[in-house]
């Protein structure tokens, strides 16, 4: 079984996955009512019309999160191959990742200290 | 399947078919397989899901469709199937109708590379498990594509905190995958099970098997996480304008994601199709498989149903003060400690086949690190909880004495 054999398993996966839930919505298509108003397709808010645009400036905090959210895990992406490797690791290879570990812990500490953790 | 894929592939080349066209027709059949089994299994759980929550509210649950109910799934699906389908107007269409697709399709992918028993699995890719990391993010990807395009302020507030959340909680669960891929030395997770010969890794590390569960409960956006629904104070959240059969592949996505994370902790923490007689068939493997995974699933069912749902600053803060440096202290601890075992050869350089025996000192002294741990943190959380309650009862005094206006 080579590699390329792999990926094309997942590649054909990958094409038929979204296939199944799909095929439920389009054989609803027959049997479901269509009958659509203005009303109807309008946004649904609890029966008050809507007020202003949606697509609006979101708050800092969650920009924040995902900010911390991608340094951790562009990190860890490193992590993997430095603890699939443990076994032959050298001691050279086992410090250097103990390193990279602590700048990460460091990272976090400074998150913390400057709030960025607490939800405001 | 890949057995039975190669099997075919030459059948079909015999057959005097394209050489392409074989290895095609082969690998459409593996998959159909492996992808079999979740979507067989969603129908199932839907039932199941249902009844747990019954029993445990003290009701009796679906029992008219069929024997003890069992019907009932197909009953709601002919319901869903009849239900008109709403687009707003103002909605993006697009991604509107991918957002279910991409939900749905990213569980059943996970399927892919997880094995059922050591002969019968999709593929067993090399880095296994961070495609299922990979995955699994695509599920925070239709949240928030869904909430987004559904141009409504309740579902993109809900995709939001969702988001959010779900971004936070993947922080420990990939750390606490660190350490069976530490301690297997490989990330496929054929391998992570062979190496659970000698012992379960539960056993080796039960801190990154907590971490994992806690956080696999939120990835799933199951209670007290559950966010994501919040009926009281978002409608429904990010779901909101969805109805019909979309409406219905968003829950049919998280009843199988909360399944396929039993069965993953099963693969991960509970050494897979391990088991007594499990070599003798596969059948028994796959059994042993199932049952793990379905055990591990119905504590989570019972998890959901216990206990409330907390605020979204306790989430986050529990996410980044507790359960962050917790999983990285257990990989630290984890990684120095067999380090160490392995220079005073006390513990086998090679997990995958290792016996019993030889584990037994490493399990001791792992047992001990992270029971360590485990105690000090229950400290740490025992004197903050105390804290709170100070706090809390000293502020309901001063309430209580404050003279009414």
């Amino acid at each position: 079984m080579n590699v390329l054999h792999e990926w094309a398993f997942i590649g054909v996966f990958a094409i038929l996955a979204p296939v199944f839930p799909a095929l439920p919505i389009v054989i609803a298509r027959l049997f479901r009512p269509r009958k659509p108003n203005a009303l109807k397709s309008s946004t649904y808010e609890c029966g008050v019309e809507t007020i202003g645009d949606t697509w609006v400036q979101f708050r800092v905090q969650y920009y924040i999160y995902g900010l911390i959210f991608l340094v951790f895990d562009v990190e860890m992406v490193f992590l993997f191959p430095w603890a699939a490797a443990y076994n032959e690791m050298s001691l050279f290879g086992f410090v250097a990742g103990f390193l990279f570990i602590f700048l990460l812990t460091d990272a976090l500490f400074y998150a913390w200290k400057k709030n960025a953790l607490d939800w405001k | 399947m890949d057995n039975l894929c190669t099997g075919l592939c030459t059948l079909l080349l015999d057959g005097g078919f394209d050489a392409g066209l074989a290895q095609f027709l082969s690998l459409l059949v593996g998959v159909l397989l492996v992808s079999g089994v979740p979507l067989i299994t969603v129908i199932l759980l839907i039932w199941v899901e249902r009844k747990v929550a019954a029993r445990i509210q003290d009701r009796i649950g679906p029992n008219r469709v069929g024997p003890i109910g069992l019907l009932q799934t197909l009953a709601d699906m002919i319901k869903l199937l009849s239900k008109e389908d709403i687009t707003p107007t103002s909605a993006d269409r697009l991604l509107y109708n991918a957002a279910p697709l991409v939900s749905f399709a990213s569980v059943v992918l996970i399927w892919a590379v997880i094995p059922f028993t050591p002969f019968h699995y999709g593929v067993d890719l090399e880095i296994g498990a961070l495609y299922f990391v990979a995955i699994a993010s695509f599920g925070t990807l239709a949240i928030m594509v869904a909430g987004w395009a559904s141009n409504n302020k309740y579902a993109l507030l809900g995709a939001f905190r969702v988001v959010a959340l779900l971004v936070s909680y993947e922080v420990p669960l990939v750390f606490a995958l660190l350490a069976p891929v530490m301690l297997a030395g490989s990330m496929s997770l054929l391998d992570i099970v062979n190496a659970q010969s000698g012992m379960w890794f539960v056993i080796l590390s039960p801190l990154a098997f907590v971490i994992f569960y806690v956080s696999s409960q939120a990835e799933t956006g199951r209670a007290p996480f559950d966010l994501i629904e919040a009926e009281s104070e978002l409608v429904a959240g990010f779901n909101i304008e969805y109805s019909g059969m979309k409406f219905g592949m968003f829950f049919a996505a998280e009843f199988l994601h909360v399944f396929t994370n039993g069965i993953l902790m099963a693969i991960l923490f509970f050494g897979g199709w391990m088991g007594p007689l499990y070599y003798e068939s596969p059948l028994i493997a796959f059994a042993w498989l199932g049952a793990k995974g379905g055990l591990i699933y119905l504590t989570t069912l019972w998890l959901r149903n216990t206990v409330p749902r907390l605020r979204i600053d306790q989430i986050m803060a529990f996410n980044w003060k507790c359960l962050v440096p917790l999983s990285i202290a257990n990989i630290v601890a984890v990684s120095l400690a067999l380090k160490v075992l392995q220079e005073l050869d006390l513990a086998p350089r090679q997990l995958i086949g290792a016996g019993i025996g030889e584990m037994l000192p490493t399990t001791v002294v792992m047992l001990l690190i992270n029971g360590a741990i485990g105690l000090y943190l229950l400290g740490i959380l025992r004197r903050r909880g105390q804290e709170a309650r100070r706090e809390f009862q000293a502020a309901s005094q001063a309430y209580a004495a404050a003279p009414a206006d």
